[in-house]
């Protein structure tokens, strides 16, 4: 009896069985004939050939490739449509050991994902794409593709493509060999066996180039759609042979693998421990206890003004004093495009209990820099809250409330008179802290170390805080003195 | 075709370099593999696996273990192709 050896049979790269349906586990998807079938093994016998199974990330998008990771025993991602190349970048750069492979489909890749992979390609992103191009949407039923050759009818042009009105079919290989940074490009075919055996060798070097860290390598590989073609599986592999190669030229469109030098490894990712010194807050020693607030408080302030009063400064300010006393806090801004004398607001959060939503609606503090922003925010404010505005007195022509805490400081004018007219946010400040007792002094301190980077700034905003502080405490007391 | 793999079949030829194993309950019935034969010995039988394709065959004899099938059948485990041990080996 001969003794006969097993020469090729299924790669160890795909699973044993495929879990997709509860039958039929031992069988792909694919419609009989379908191209997306070889292209997976010779992926997966390229995989298997460089001994990479182990630390190899699938990212499929959306298409009939949708599936890859049903049938991959690799490690796998499914991305949005057409983001596999930016999938693919974040997984390569967060996982620098592991051989990332971006399997995209020409409705994704040539048509939705169009920015992303000329940006991969572009940043020479050290990532393998597999595209496999069948000049149609097929998961969708056969609408028209970027791809699509003139002429060919689809459910979306139904007289055929028009170049006039639908433009030519997009070529990619030879759009991103216009790139300087990808390393390699081939187009490769499945119109016969022997176009198939080519392609294993293609697939295989633009996995090995990741391997050896080369760069971007990208395989275009024109397959066979029987069933949306409505061809016979045979005549559909002859129509990539003879029609589909003759608008999509088979051929290495880059080929820098012999030139390139291995890009150097990127640099791992700093221990948590160094990233406070990164920031440069390593002053933060963590929580102030003192400054912890020893009952429940949710304070909701709205801070508005005109662009360049400070408005989202003293926002965050307040955020980041809130998040030293151990509190939840957000900070949400809401401004004009122009950097300066638009309109500008902020809302801030702060507060014992978990935030579920940083819109401040109904806030129980208002600072209002300016007169506009008094007359527009003043009736939102919840009745026993504070109102600070920022001048002598309240306008006329706006009814004074009773119901809130209402108070006109010219916190402007207290600043100019420190040298500084921009400091009148943080003396405003001042003014919340010694009326409402919002935050301990040294939560805020703390903040202000952090967030002003100027040594001088820095002692002006602590001599407004002071301004701010002892103009509240005067404004107190005359009202104290009005009340006896 | 038909002659070439009928001279394969002669005894006096020894046995084939190759052999094939197709999971005929995998197989979709595309028959790329039929047609990516250049001997002729594969062919889609007459009758439907259970779901409903007529799956491909081989005749048993005179397969030249080419591969060739192996490559153009799109599932990843319908299709095993072996090597005679001296063939392989040489």
């Amino acid at each position: 009896m001969a003794e006969y050896k097993i020469l090729h049979d299924k790669s160890n790269c795909f699973y044993e069985t495929y879990e997709r349906k509860g039958e039929l586990r031992n069988q792909t998807h694919y419609c009989p004939g379908c191209g997306h079938g070889n292209a997976h093994k010779l992926i997966a016998q390229a995989i298997e050939q460089l001994g990479i199974q182990d630390r190899t990330i699938t990212v499929s998008p959306v298409g009939c490739g949708v599936f890859a990771y049903y049938y991959l025993d690799t490690g796998n991602i499914q991305a949005a449509h057409g983001r596999a190349a930016a999938v693919a970048t974040a997984a390569k750069r967060s996982r620098p050991d592991s051989i990332v492979i971006s399997y995209q489909g020409d409705g994704d890749l040539a048509a939705i994902g169009t920015a992303e992979i000329l940006h991969a390609a572009n940043r020479g992103e050290n990532i393998t794409v597999f595209f496999v191009n069948n000049g149609i949407y097929g998961m969708t039923g056969g609408q028209l593709a970027p791809t699509t050759p003139v002429g060919a009818k689809s459910t979306t042009s139904p007289f055929g493509r028009d170049a006039h009105n639908d433009g030519y079919p997009i070529k990619v290989c030879e759009l991103l060999s216009a790139l300087e940074a990808p390393v390699y490009l081939e187009r490769v075919a499945l119109g016969t066996t022997k176009q198939i055996m080519a392609a294993s060798r293609a697939v295989k070097k633009a996995l090995e180039n990741q391997v050896k860290g080369l760069g971007f390598s990208l395989v275009e590989i024109l397959s066979p759609c029987p069933t949306i073609w409505k061809l016979s599986p045979v005549a559909a592999q002859e129509r990539v042979r003879d029609e589909m190669a003759a608008i999509f030229p088979i051929g290495v469109y880059r080929d820098r693998t012999r030139e390139a030098q291995p890009y150097p490894a990127p640099k791992p990712a700093p221990p948590a421990e160094q990233i406070p010194a990164i920031l440069g807050i390593e002053s933060a020693e963590g929580v102030i206890e003192a400054a912890k607030p020893d009952r429940p408080v949710d304070w909701r302030i709205r801070v508005a003004g005109f662009g360049g009063q400070g408005v989202l400064m003293l926002g965050e300010v307040l955020a980041e004093a809130g998040l030293e006393a151990g509190l939840e806090v957000s900070w949400l801004p809401s401004y004009g495009p122009e950097m300066r004398s638009g309109t500008s607001n902020c809302h801030v959060r702060v507060g014992t209990h978990p935030i579920a939503s940083p819109l401040v609606t109904k806030p129980n503090v208002l600072l209002a820099l300016n007169e506009p922003s008094l007359k527009k925010f003043l009736p939102t404010v919840e009745p026993g809250g504070w109102v600070l505005y920022n001048g002598e007195s309240i306008p006329e022509g706006i009814q004074v409330r009773g119901d809130v805490n209402m108070q006109a400081i010219p916190f402007t004018q207290l600043a100019d008179e420190l040298g500084e007219a921009k400091a009148g946010n943080i003396v405003s400040l001042g003014a919340l802290l010694e009326l409402t007792g919002m935050l301990r002094q040294e939560a805020v301190d703390h903040a202000l170390a952090h967030l002003v980077k100027s040594t001088r700034w820095l002692e002006i905003d602590r001599q407004a805080l002071k301004a701010g502080r002892r103009a509240a405490h005067a404004r107190e007391a005359e009202r104290a003195e009005v009340c006896q | 075709m038909a002659e070439q793999a009928q001279s394969a079949m002669r005894p006096d030829k020894g046995p084939d370099k190759g052999m094939v194993e197709i999971d005929t309950s995998e197989c979709k019935g595309c028959g790329l593999c039929v047609a990516a034969c250049n001997i002729g010995v594969l062919s889609l039988a007459g009758w439907l696996n259970h779901q409903g394709y007529h799956p491909a065959e081989y005749s048993g004899q005179g397969c030249n273990g080419c591969g060739l099938c192996f490559y153009a059948c799109p599932e990843p485990g319908a299709i095993r192709v072996y090597k005679l041990a001296a063939a392989a080996a040489a």
